[in-house]
């Protein structure tokens, strides 16, 4: 059964192929799903950094902050966090009886979801001290040029004026649509309105090109060679205010919803 | 695929010392004259993707010695026990764990990095220079001898890369690991954050490398 060739054992026998590839796949699926265990605290902590460090972002600056532990006490203190509906509704639970997180919600995943069924988080940033509300930030996920791209709007207690936004990119070409992470193009955001004076929803447009003149309430200066991804980024944000319109209308007629 | 034996016939003779000539050579080889990407053209692929700013090829190096050294290592240990019909496959899977297991422990400790690099360092599984080591050398020698070739293969692989790495960053982004070299004034190549940028500087060091060794396609 075993034979010598070419300096080292051959072994032919069909049985021995056989052992030696389920032994082969046990060892290594053992080894795989018990690295999985071990790691799975480390992974989900660095996850749910890694979206809080976002959530802030769109709001504030938080280059300052070094310390991981020093942002997750800053979202502990100032942000408050729910799950809505798409009419603006608040869910404690999902259609299986869980319970719902908003930090835990998979935008992605919800993404391939009709607009009716999906989960829309929604993350309160209060003020220091006083507890009121001073943002409400909206995640948002959309299609770039090449891949997905995602963020987070924030829009201040008025609901109408843009405090801040947050870009990722999975694959936007480096320099040109993958600029839409720079604070740069970022900042162009800020104080823009997504409401006109008639009260009619009318999001905030990436125009095509860069130094354009004279640009409204609703628009900003766009990306010079990237015009598909700021359309992406336009869709994005457009797709998901709607979404987000029947919450914001709830809060604004000072139904006191979901808050708590 | 032809198979260097550098083992020699079971004849007893003195103990080769820890690192003799042949065994620096094992290491030295693919580091110039047998260098795995500008000689051998191999993992040109992940050479042009990831080499757009250093501390991710930074990264990507690291786990590309990991890989290579391990799956040599372990190839080589149970090289006797390997059937001979489906060692592809065991290469294969073994590779793969590796690499996964790269993949979950950046993901825990450098989430950052793991964004970045996700879909490149699974590629690692594909990348020839791994497959091409156990096939041509771990399958036919003793454990340290293909734990010495790993690590030749794998920094010759990291340095071709981290020095592509230095030029694109420096001229594509005007920063060395993220530190500013060039004044902000200094306009930055956008043909270097570019795929088309990598081409050119890998090919501009192979054409430094071959006309300093000689080396001649046939």
């Amino acid at each position: 059964m075993l034979t010598k060739k070419g300096g080292y054992v051959v072994q032919q026998s069909n049985f021995y192929v056989i052992r030696f590839t389920i032994i082969l796949t046990i060892v290594l699926g053992l080894l795989l799903s018990g690295a999985n265990q071990f790691l799975k605290e480390a992974q989900d902590k660095s996850i749910d950094l890694d979206t809080k460090k976002k959530i802030l972002s769109a709001v504030m600056d938080i280059s300052g902050f070094t310390e991981d532990q020093q942002i997750l006490d800053l979202y502990a203190q100032r942000v408050e966090s729910i799950v809505v509906d798409i009419n603006g509704n608040k869910l404690d639970k999902d259609s299986k009886g869980t319970q719902l997180v908003a930090e835990k919600v998979n935008i992605q995943k919800q993404y391939r979801f009709k607009p009716e069924e999906r989960h829309y988080p929604v993350f309160m940033f209060k003020g220091e001290g006083s507890g009121k509300v001073e943002a409400y930030i909206f995640p948002m996920w959309g299609a770039g040029l090449w891949d997905w791209i995602s963020g987070f709007i924030a829009v201040k207690e008025d609901l109408v004026t843009v405090a801040g936004v947050a870009f990722d990119h999975k694959t936007e070409t480096p320099g040109l649509g993958a600029r839409i992470t720079d604070d740069q193009v970022k900042d162009r955001y800020k104080g823009k309105k997504i409401y006109d004076g008639t009260g009619n929803l009318k999001p905030v447009i990436m125009l095509k090109g860069e130094s354009n003149q004279g640009l409204s309430d609703h628009q900003v200066d766009g990306m010079s060679g990237a015009t598909m991804t700021g359309k992406g980024v336009n869709t994005m944000i457009e797709n998901y205010l709607k979404c987000y319109e029947p919450f914001i209308e709830k809060v604004k007629s000072g139904q006191k919803v979901a808050l708590k | 695929m032809s198979t260097e034996v550098l083992e020699k016939p079971i004849v007893k003779e003195p103990a080769e010392p820890f690192l003799s000539k042949r065994r620096k050579k094992i290491v030295s080889d693919p580091l110039n004259e047998d260098n795995p990407i500008t000689v051998q053209v191999l993992g040109i692929c992940s050479a042009l993707a990831v080499t757009v700013k250093l501390q991710p090829t930074l990264v990507m190096a690291i786990a590309v010695v990991f890989v290579i050294v391990f799956s040599n290592l372990i190839i080589s240990a149970i090289r006797n026990y390997i059937p001979n019909s489906v060692r592809i496959i065991v290469q294969l899977a073994v590779i793969a764990t590796l690499v996964t297991l790269v993949s979950e422990v950046l993901k825990a400790y450098v989430y950052d990095m793991y964004k970045i690099l996700g879909a490149f360092v699974g590629l690692i599984i594909t990348n020839c220079i791994v497959m091409g080591r156990l096939e041509a050398f771990a399958m036919a020698n003793k454990a340290y001898d293909s734990v010495l070739d790993g690590l030749g293969s794998g920094f010759g692989y990291a340095w071709v890369i981290l020095a592509v790495a230095f030029v694109r960053e420096l001229f594509g982004s005007g920063t060395f690991f993220d530190l500013r070299i060039l004044p902000e004034s200094f306009p930055t190549n956008g043909l270097m954050v570019d795929s088309i940028g990598a081409f050119m500087v890998l090919g501009i060091i192979i054409w430094i490398q071959r006309s300093k060794t000689g080396y001649v396609e046939h």
